[in-house]
């Protein structure tokens, strides 16, 4: 069963060839087993094994509520989970308990998946390697001396290593994406406001989204399908109704029109290896019988300039509420200001303190049009690229990160180096539209992603692009050896 | 390039209530002076005429019925203070500083 995607195991569920108690032990073992990758920062054994049993007693009496009843499940760390602790990965919420779920997370219960524990990321989400963590760096299943990329780096860990089929995180500027494609699994963000953001802990509002990793884009579907919905709780929630995907799954790519941006392919952007990997997956989706065409984003190579002054901007703001005065941990003083800065200069890390006084510079008085607002005019800019290109194809096609996964350590010194890493998926965020990866090939034995992006609420298209590669190739059936990370600690 | 310096750093540190230690406040004045000159690229894009994107798809503002409901049980709302006495937070005193 290990490896398995989450339709397998409900088929198993469903001719009585598992229980749901199994598959929740096996994954517990799993995750056990898999300590050395860093991956979880909390096992939920009792809860899960409970919930699992319940889900057993369910199907029992013929009242399973759907394919992913009794299914494994992990979260990253920054979905809030009603008496569970979540720590965004920071000293600064350490014995913070959520006293209330979100609504993806309730969303994911209701529909009995089995939450087996949480996953590590970067602090509060800002990186791209799933090093900035208090609880020490996850590690990438294919090379464990590399980052599984971030900041969903556990997520995407704990699905690549095959401990859980299907697993939570969220995109802010490709933090679904780059992982999935550093982990050789699917990462699909859904379209800003498709997936609620009640119960996400906030980096970038107005680019936060929450979405799955699985190894199949079918999987994928499945929990987009769970999660998704309007929410009369978070504001920016689309009125849309939840998607149904998986009729969208037909196979069948025949006349869609794929846009390949010519900013996306351009040498001394992408490794050659790469660029060739993803070159042939789009051949094989041209076989299938989609066409291509050259499209341009004109305004991309400068999504990471406006990238990082929205994201730093919202984040000083939203990092505001950690103050030690209503949760997480309190640096104790004399005085409330004392307080306030022992506490927030504790409890941050390096990588979060940058980024809150870069956010703080940016909307201080007299850089706040140089900065703040140059930097939403031009995401304008972007958003109309998209449009227009849009106009002429149904998706659009392109790698998901410049090179394979980097190793630990390489980065970490330099701060704009590793910014780099999101350079061809923080467009989507900014224009808001859907984007998903998924496994393509590898280049010196690491995985390759291929990403498509969408037009907004069109995640249908990109899961039926991405189904038909999948039933075309078997790159997602290729696991990494286990024997790399069980048994060395 | 961006003229950033370490009193910059430690102006804007007070603003976000952070203290830094002086290396740190170097380090950090020397790694947003790289980040800034990079951004400084937007300045090459005429925007004159662009109007700023706030959301980045149009959704107006949803209205509900002004209906109360169960809020947060006060009791858990506090279960996670570092200090609190029956419903209210704790705070060290406010007094004797000259900000709040």
């Amino acid at each position: 069963m290990r490896f398995a995607t989450a339709s397998e195991l409900a088929a198993a569920l469903d001719g009585g060839r598992a229980s749901a108690l199994e598959l929740a032990d096996a994954a517990l073992a799993g995750a056990e087993r898999a300590r050395g990758l860093g991956a979880f920062v909390q096992l939920s054994p009792e809860r899960a094994r409970a919930d699992a049993a319940a889900s057993d007693a369910r199907r029992a009496r013929g009242e399973a509520r759907g394919p992913l009843d009794g299914v494994p499940v992990a979260l990253k760390d920054l979905l809030v989970d009603e008496g569970e602790p979540c720590t965004c990965a920071s000293r600064i919420l350490e014995g913070f308990v959520a006293p209330y779920p979100g609504t993806a997370v309730a969303r994911l219960r209701a529909a009995g998946a089995v939450v087996i524990g949480r996953t590590n990321m970067d602090e509060f989400a800002m990186g791209s390697s799933t090093e900035h963590s208090v609880y020490g760096p996850a590690r990438n299943p294919w090379d464990p001396a590399r980052t599984p990329g971030g900041s969903s780096g556990g997520s995407a860990a704990a699905v690549a290593a095959g401990v859980v089929p299907i697993a939570l995180g969220s995109d802010t500027g490709g933090s679904i994406r780059q992982p999935a494609s550093l982990c050789g699994v699917v990462g699909l963000k859904p379209t800003y406001g498709r997936v609620s953001r009640y119960g996400l802990v906030a980096f970038a509002s107005s680019l936060d989204q929450i979405g799955p990793f699985a190894r199949t884009a079918a999987d994928c579907a499945l929990a987009l399908e769970a999660i998704a919905g309007h929410d009369p709780r978070d504001s920016t929630s689309l009125p849309e109704p939840a998607p149904r995907l998986r009729e969208a799954l037909t196979g069948d790519v025949s006349g869609l029109v794929i846009g390949l941006p010519r900013e996306f392919f351009a040498a001394g952007g992408v490794a050659p290896e790469v660029g060739e990997r993803v070159r042939a997956a789009v051949a094989e989706l041209e076989r299938a019988g989609a066409k291509t065409r050259e499209v341009s984003l004109p305004h991309a190579p400068y999504a990471i300039a406006t990238y990082y002054l929205i994201a730093t901007a919202e984040a000083s703001s939203n990092l505001a509420r950690y103050d030690g005065v209503r949760f997480g941990r309190r640096a104790e003083a004399a005085t409330l200001g004392e307080m306030y800065r022992r506490t927030r200069s504790e409890g941050f890390g390096p990588e979060v303190k940058r980024r809150i006084l870069l956010g703080t510079y940016v909307l201080s008085a007299g850089y706040y049009d140089a900065y703040y607002r140059k930097a939403m005019k031009v995401r304008t800019l972007l958003r109309r690229d998209f449009e227009q290109a849009f106009a002429g194809c149904d998706l659009i096609a392109g790698p998901t990160t410049p090179e394979p996964a980097f190793r630990i350590g390489e980065k970490t010194g330099d701060p704009l180096a590793m910014y780099l890493s999101d350079i061809y998926t923080v467009s989507a965020n900014l224009a808001g539209i859907p984007g998903v990866s998924l496994p393509c090939g590898f280049a010196e034995g690491l995985p390759v992603g291929l990403q498509l992006l969408g037009r907004p609420l069109d995640e249908a298209t990109l899961l039926r692009t991405a189904d038909a590669y999948q039933r075309r190739t078997d790159w997602h059936t290729r696991t990494p050896d286990p024997a790399l990370w069980e048994g060395s600690r | 390039m961006a003229r950033i310096d370490r009193a910059d750093v430690e102006r804007i540190a007070e603003l976000a209530r952070l203290e830094l230690a002086p290396d740190e406040a170097e380090r950090m004045a020397a790694e947003l002076a790289a980040i800034l000159g990079y951004v400084e690229q937007l300045d090459a894009l005429d925007t004159d005429a662009v109007e700023p994107t706030y959301h980045a798809l149009p959704l107006k503002t949803p209205l509900r019925e002004d209906r109360a409901e169960p809020p947060l049980p006060p009791e858990r709302a506090v279960a996670n203070a570092p200090a609190s006495e029956g419903f209210a937070f704790v705070v060290p005193k406010v007094l004797d500083e000259d900000e709040s």
